[in-house]
């Protein structure tokens, strides 16, 4: 099945009907435990807050009382971490029965997952592993989507990965393999930055370019985080997507660059490990909202 | 075998050769950087496992933990994406796990902890209010015949050691030197508010509410607890402990069926 709706880009606050994002056109974070009580004491100005679906799969409990509670005065966004879109098994219905449950519950203004996979032979490996791209990775993928879509009855987006091999067997690039899978499955994109900026790195391809070969137009969130440097066994630099650290000069430059693009995007600032005091955070958050103004006054001034 | 089985094979294969079919831009071997994903996966579900399991990793050290916990991460990693579910196998892998023997309280201790966890996350609901005890506590006669549902977060955990005075001492609470582990206590694990409790149940308590959860009337459970712990059997002390922690969640009483 495939499912056509347009995705109209929206303005500042104002939602796109039909689309796959109804986020606010502004910046949120990653909603983290550590950050709970000082959230729900300090209420901060804030555009959204994003968690991970599979730490909310549980009964009830403080995450579920806290979650509630933000959800009251928060748009949301879920993303998944663990539903293994890649995977050359079938997909976990169970697992996405769970999902629906969740989004029922908090009914997000996004949903999204990862062009990736984690699972095999009953094992889930807590990685977002590579896929090659090539024509059976694309229709299985296309069909894990279809599937997904149609249980959830939403469009999702779907985020470009971090990668640090490439496969021989890939008979296409990154950009026209998601490509595809948008005109496809009618999903909408995540773009991830910092996973352009660090695949741009590791396999050494400009991410500018990447960017622009992507469907734009279908762009309904961006995420920013922090990288690891490493090396290969070359000595070259390998970026590791670790969500530990501040977010890089090069990907705040990359931003501006696909926001320029873009228009006005709703955007999150990651952080998964050695996660700091939330003022950081929202300094961070604060960042994002500039460059978002910005490019908001220069088209209206390019318009008028 | 597919791909992806060679893949998730190597992952969890420390001696595993790199999958073939990968490549680097500029040639160099894929191996170094096949092994970031390795490093990914056992280095997160290590990580997942000390945030479940933290005072089982005090208890033995960081290293040490680290490296226990990565023999059991690649012997059994996780079935399902829900990580706080994750570690339900690890006390019994600790219990067998030769390294381990020369603290023999560790698999105990970590079992306390995974039910915490559960506990923490598990179903919210009411404890029964104050006047409906009240109401039960009204016909003396009535009272054997009381069943009880248990609230959804309840276990209850006994052991050879001293669980929850060593597990205790690692909040803070009480000296870790003044702790005799030899000393057997029985646990009771609950959460009826935000915050989980760890509480040593007295004599009898743990199959007083092991039962009590079972269904048993309080009749039943209170003789099998009596029979289990002898005159040391308290039962109001013991009902005192399990009301004042919320442990149950409903009431009933066959005169009043619909309660």
């Amino acid at each position: 099945m495939t499912i056509q709706t347009p995705f109209e880009p929206s303005a500042r606050g104002v939602p796109a009907v039909e689309s796959a994002s109804r986020l606010p056109v502004r910046a949120g974070l990653g909603l983290k435990p550590q950050h709970f009580a000082e959230i729900v004491a300090t209420w901060p100005d804030l555009g959204f807050f994003e968690i991970h679906a599979e730490n909310y799969l549980v009964a009830g409990g403080p995450f579920h009382h806290t979650l509630s509670r933000i959800r009251d005065r928060y748009p949301l966004s879920i993303h998944g971490v663990g539903l293994s879109i890649g995977a050359e098994g079938p997909l976990d219905i169970a697992h996405l029965d769970r999902l629906a449950a969740l989004l029922d519950r908090y009914q997000p203004q996004s949903f999204s997952e990862h062009l990736a996979w984690s699972t095999h032979g009953g094992a889930f490996f807590n990685d977002l592993l590579p896929l090659p791209y090539d024509p059976i990775t694309l229709t299985r993928v296309c069909d894990h989507i279809d599937q997904t879509q149609e249980h959830l009855r939403r469009r999702i987006l779907l985020e470009n990965p971090a990668t640090y091999v490439e496969f021989a067997a890939s008979t296409m690039d990154e950009a026209t393999f998601i490509t595809e899978i948008v005109r496809r499955t009618g999903c909408g994109l995540l773009l991830d930055a910092n996973n352009a900026y660090v695949s741009g790195v590791n396999h050494r391809r400009d991410p500018q370019t990447y960017i622009a070969a992507l469907p734009l137009s279908e762009v309904g969130e961006i995420h920013l985080a922090g990288f690891a440097e490493d090396r290969d066994a070359a000595g070259a630099p390998l970026l590791i997507d670790t969500h530990g650290a501040a977010i890089a000069a090069a990907v705040w430059e990359l931003y501006a660059f696909a926001l320029d693009r873009l228009g006005p995007t709703p955007t999150l600032i990651e952080r998964d490990n050695d996660i700091p005091p939330l003022p950081v955070l929202l300094a961070e958050a604060q960042c994002a909202e500039q460059w978002i103004e910005d490019v908001q006054r220069h088209r209206t001034e390019t318009m008028a | 075998m597919s791909d992806q089985r060679l893949f998730a094979a190597a992952l969890l294969d420390p001696v595993a050769p790199c999958p073939a079919g990968l490549t680097a831009w500029n040639g160099s071997d894929p191996a170094r950087r096949f092994a970031v994903y390795r490093n990914n996966v056992v280095v997160s579900l290590i990580d997942a496992l000390a945030d479940t399991f933290p005072v089982t990793l005090e208890l033995v050290g960081d290293e040490f933990f680290r490296a226990m916990a990565g023999v059991f991460v690649r012997t059994a990693p996780p079935k399902s994406a829900l990580l706080a579910e994750y570690g339900e196998g690890f006390p019994a892998f600790i219990e067998r796990f030769e390294p381990a023997r020369s603290v023999p309280y560790l698999a105990d201790v970590a079992r306390l902890e995974m039910l915490r966890v559960r506990a923490f996350h598990a179903a919210d609901a009411d404890p029964v209010t104050p006047d409906r005890v009240a109401r039960a506590l009204a016909d003396p006669e009535q009272l054997p015949a009381l069943r009880v549902t248990c609230h959804p977060s309840l276990s209850v955990l006994s052991s050879r050691y001293a669980i929850v005075s060593l597990w205790a001492a690692h909040q803070g609470v009480g000296d870790l030197a003044c702790v005799n582990p030899a000393i057997p206590e029985s646990a009771l694990v609950i959460r009826a508010g935000r915050e989980v409790q760890v509480v040593a149940l007295p004599p009898g308590g743990e199959v007083l509410t092991a039962r009590l959860a079972d269904g048993l009337t309080l009749g039943e459970a209170a003789g099998l607890a009596a029979a289990s712990a002898g005159p040391d059997f308290d039962l109001a002390a013991n009902l005192a402990l399990l009301l004042r922690f919320g442990a149950f969640s409903s009431f009933s009483l066959p005169a009043e069926p619909c309660q």
